[in-house]
């Protein structure tokens, strides 16, 4: 297996996106098949890379180890390589991205009429962003497709999402979301170039690699440590997103069209956990560690106060959008708390919460698209006006709320089990926000689809009349989503047994980092 | 003086004679094209004479009487401040195309200024920096107010006119008080005085220069002309203000405070950082109140030149680096952005496209002029990808290095603000339109020689973001550490 197929992984979406925006002028129905054909070609080459890749390791060490390696020369005279690596934390994050890209093109078939070959240029560039993030082991690198997914995204919110009324304008959360995340990815910067500094003055040689800037920071004196590691912290947190940073993220997806929220939910955000996972934590596993109970504490903080803000939210994706600050909270708590069980609990719960956040979005733009609105003062007795997507809120509603079976319930369960043994106080808190979950999931199901329905919507449409319901398209795509949630509940070992040997790694270096001892004899 | 000198000089000899043909020319017969035509002819064999005369000399520097010097810093800026001066005259061409009134003089007034920046840049004495600076300058005002009918016009010239003259006399009295006190004006005698001791006079020349350079690279607190003359100038003049005029003082300014050795004085680094920290700050914040694209530009400059500051505080062969780097991408993309104004105006107008209303919809109008407008703004929000990014990193790095961490608070904040009017201003161009008048332009824009910089400017800008190297080593080669 050659690595080059990691360089693909990144170049077929963009030219995918170049050629969907060109073809725009042809008709608007060749951009969606460009973009759909594009995608499914990278998702079929990640999931051939988990059938054909190993990803176990022969004996975990505190190194990190990655199955498949590119590494070409990029800026020399600042020691840049393009160098990605892939294993199996990074491979399943890509499969997810690229199904919920695929899934991303499907939502947005109809409900995307204006520019649509913009839109999917921004929606595959957006993707090999993010893939790109996953794969980068140079730390320019790594920052540079940090920002660059960020432009996408912008776009995608600011042109073609809603301007509910009430809310302050999509351009308004476009911009917010971009500045909070540029601004904290500033930091990062910092922290990194900080990071390149010491390696500079250590070995004398100019290095943005991972490997070198791995030795680096692990013998950098404690103080130094922790500041260039709350550098990390930051960025990671403002996008994970940790209550208090978290105040972008209800606002971009309440304004933002569905594929742009499939998008955020199930992919932008794992981006941050993967962060933590990569970087923040082999890098300052000592100062990790001293801010433990402060992130856990955090990650406590927003899985109830977001459980019970989701709680009372009149707009349904709003509603969704709490609900993953809070699932995301259970991530934080799950990588602070740092052991094996917990860190495999992570991985699941990404995936899960990644497929289930999506199909929820997905399903508030058919409610939306046939109800013109997404209040759920004015919803009501839709039970009995469609026959499909009812039930299958209440599915998804139920892997949210983590009913076993179901993958987010494998997630949280081995997340708590994991945590109790670090910090019972916190693992205790979090456990309530499962209580929580249920309570806003199924008020959304309640409110929505229960009790009387109400007299008219926006269009006039009669309280009994039916609408139409999810045609095959929307149902192909519900069906595989609730198929691989409940493959992830039922059968988790074959996705642990690839993320296995990663956490492995990040276990043994968050439990049994050597004493900090500055080995390297940088002062400040 | 030898032979070797004369040819030193062939850049400033090249221009020189174009000049003086083209008042020749002028006199004889008003040909708009050909005027054009010539000037870029001159223009471009002198930039063609600068790699010549570097491998001539095998990049060993040049003393050209006690007043200029050619070493490859002076060829590295002479080239960047004739290629801006070369986009922004290819801007005039197209923007001047149907002015009514006499359009030949334009072209001899941006020749002469572009002559005086040359000059600033070779300069290693202050009466060589003082006469490039005054040389740069007085054709510049006359530029600013060119449409002359336009009372707009006229106002900004007159207002850069008078704070001009009071800046340049600040600054002649600064070099007058050294004077008195070393009796010397190269740069490096007077560096070698000052580092025997200083006294308060010293001290408050330096500051009085200091003063002047502030003003020309329009710093806080020496602003206050920018936005209203950007907003007055047409936009390819605003183009040369922005580019030409300021890369040529920011680079002899450099080289002033590397062979004085200013950097040894505490407090003039002190000052500085309060300086570049406050234009960064109150260039972005202003930059947030302001409808006209004109004018966020013009704030948006002084937040640029506060970024730029930093590498003028940290000093060293790096930041020498830095500064290249930055300048190259702050030219190219703001040429990029004052062009695609350019391109949509008009003189004739009663102002230039430049209200941010009426860049609603552009997008969807003119797709590719505002792809290069988008790409512009994104690189002057220093998104990666775009040369920006690349100009930012450097400096961001450098501050890293010199642990100037109060800079690099201000960098960092400046940009998360200034994200928010270049956004602005972005996401107008796609907007709706309300009419529906999704009219593809017509492709010929390219072939005009505007259309052709702008798109050679958008090439140049994405190659430098994702692959610097070449113009790393490129300037890394030209601009070792002047002594």
């Amino acid at each position: 297996m050659s690595p080059t197929i990691l360089v693909w992984l990144l170049v077929i979406p963009f030219a995918g996106g170049m050629l969907s925006w060109q073809s725009e002028r042809y008709s608007r129905f060749v951009p969606r098949w460009i973009a759909l054909f594009t995608q499914l070609i990278v998702l079929g080459m990640s999931v051939w890379l988990w059938c054909v890749g190993d990803f176990t390791l022969a004996s975990p060490s505190t190194t990190p180890a990655f199955a498949l390696e590119f590494k070409a020369a990029w800026i020399p005279s600042f020691g840049i390589n393009f160098h990605l690596g892939l294993d199996g934390l990074s491979l399943l994050l890509i499969i997810l991205t690229n199904l919920l890209g695929v899934m991303a093109i499907g939502c947005s078939w109809k409900e995307i009429d204006r520019y649509v070959g913009f839109f999917h240029l921004n929606l595959l560039w957006n993707l090999a962003g993010v893939v790109g993030v996953f794969l980068a082991l140079d730390l320019f690198l790594f920052f540079f497709f940090w920002e660059m997914m960020l432009v996408p995204m912008y776009f995608l919110i600011a042109l073609w999402g809603h301007n509910i009324p009430g809310g302050k304008g999509r351009i308004y959360s476009a911009t917010k979301f971009f500045i909070f995340t540029q601004f904290s990815g500033l930091i990062m910067l910092l922290a990194i170039l900080a990071l390149v500094f010491f390696n500079h003055q250590a070995t004398g040689a100019w290095s943005f690699g991972y490997f070198e800037l791995l030795k680096t920071a692990r013998g950098l004196d404690p103080q130094i440590a922790w500041w260039v590691m709350l550098g990390f912290f930051l960025a990671f947190a403002v996008k994970m997103p940790i209550v208090p940073l978290h105040t972008w993220l209800p606002d971009a997806h309440s304004q933002a069209p569905t594929a742009g929220s499939v998008d955020l939910a199930g992919i932008l955000l794992k981006t941050a956990a993967y962060g933590m996972l990569r970087f923040a934590l082999p890098f300052f596993p000592d100062a990790m560690r001293e801010i433990a109970p402060f992130a856990m504490a955090l990650a406590a903080l927003s899985v109830i106060y977001a459980g019970v803000v989701a709680f009372s939210q009149t707009d349904i994706k709003r509603l969704i959008a709490y609900s993953s600050i809070s699932h995301m909270g259970f991530v934080t708590l799950g990588i602070f708390a740092g052991t094996e069980q917990a860190l495999q609990g992570v991985v699941i719960q990404m995936i899960a919460h990644g497929l289930s956040a999506a199909a929820l979005f997905i399903l508030c733009g058919e409610i939306y698209e046939r109800l013109h609105t997404r209040d759920l003062r004015q919803m009501g007795g839709l039970w009995a006006r469609f026959p499909y997507l009812p039930p299958i809120m209440l599915f998804f509603s139920a892997a949210s709320l983590g009913l076993p079976g179901l993958g987010n319930f494998v997630g949280e369960f081995l997340i708590l089990t994991g945590s109790y043994a670090v910090s019972p106080l916190f693992t205790i808190l979090c456990a309530l926000g499962l209580v929580l979950a249920a309570v806003y999931s199924l008020i959304l199901i309640q409110k929505a689809f229960h009790g009387s329905a109400q007299k008219a919507d926006a269009h006039g449409h009669g309280g009994s009349e039916k609408y139409e319901d999810l045609n095959r398209r929307e149902l192909g795509m519900m069906a595989l989503l609730m198929v691989l949630l409940l493959g992830l509940g039922l059968y988790p070992q074959p996705v642990l047994d690839v993320s296995a040997a990663s956490m492995q790694t990040v276990q043994m270096i968050y439990n049994h980092a050597p004493p900090a001892v500055a080995t390297t004899g940088v002062t400040p | 003086m030898t032979l070797n000198e004369l040819l030193a000089l062939a850049p400033l000899i090249l221009l020189t004679l174009t000049t003086v043909g083209i008042m020749l020319f002028i006199a004889w017969g008003r040909r708009y094209h050909l005027t054009g035509a010539l000037t870029i002819l001159g223009m471009n064999l002198a930039l063609l004479s600068l790699p010549l005369l570097w491998i001539y000399n095998d990049g060993q520097p040049v003393t050209i009487t006690p007043l200029l010097v050619l070493d490859g810093y002076a060829l590295f800026y002479s080239g960047l401040i004739l290629a801006a001066a070369l986009g922004v005259l290819t801007l005039c061409g197209a923007y001047f195309e149907s002015y009514e009134g006499n359009r030949e003089e334009l072209y001899l007034l941006l020749l002469m200024s572009t002559m005086g920046a040359v000059v600033l840049v070779m300069s290693r004495h202050f009466a060589g920096f003082f006469i490039g600076l005054e040389l740069m300058s007085i054709p510049l005002y006359a530029m600013v107010a060119y449409p002359s009918r336009d009372s707009r016009a006229l106002e900004g010239g007159i207002k850069y006119l008078i704070l001009s003259a009071g800046a340049s006399a600040f600054m002649l009295f600064g070099i007058a008080l050294l004077f008195a006190e070393t009796g010397v004006l190269g740069f490096a005698d007077i560096g070698a005085k000052l580092a025997e001791g200083r006294t308060p006079l010293l001290l408050t020349g330096a500051a009085m220069i200091i003063v002047g350079i502030a003003f020309k690279l329009s710093a806080v607190p020496f602003h206050l002309w920018t936005s209203d003359v950007y907003e007055a100038s047409p936009a390819p003049v605003a183009a040369f203000l922005a580019t030409v005029s300021k890369v040529a003082v920011f680079a002899a300014t450099y080289r002033l405070f590397l062979s004085v050795g200013l950097f040894q004085q505490p407090s003039v680094i002190e000052a500085l950082s309060v300086v570049a920290i406050a234009s960064m700050v109150i260039g972005n914040v202003l930059a947030l109140a302001q409808d006209n694209v004109k004018r966020i530009l013009a704030y948006s400059s002084i937040a640029q030149f506060g970024y730029l500051l930093v590498a003028l505080v940290a000093a060293g062969d790096r930041a020498t680096e830095a500064a290249g780097i930055f300048l190259l991408t702050y030219v190219v993309t703001t040429i990029g952005v004052f062009g695609v104004i350019a391109l949509v105006s008009s003189p004739m107008k009663d102002r230039d496209v430049e209200h941010i209303e009426q860049f609603r919809g552009l997008f969807w109008k003119r797709p590719y002029l505002s792809s290069i407008m988008v790409a512009m703004l994104l690189s002057l929000a220093g998104i990666p990808v775009t040369a920006g990014f690349i100009g930012k990193f450097y400096v961001i790095s450098l501050g890293v290095e010199q642990r100037l961490w109060w800079l690099l608070g201000a960098v960092i904040a400046g940009s998360a603000i200034g994200l928010f009017y270049y956004l602005r201003v972005l996401i107008m161009m796609f907007q709706p339109i309300p009419t529906r008048d999704r009219v593809s332009e017509p492709l010929n824009w390219i072939q005009n020689a505007g259309g052709a910089m702008l798109v050679t400017a958008m090439i140049f800008m994405l190659v430098m973001g994702v692959y610097p190297e070449p113009f790393l080593d490129l300037i890394r080669a030209s601009t070792p550490l002047l002594k």
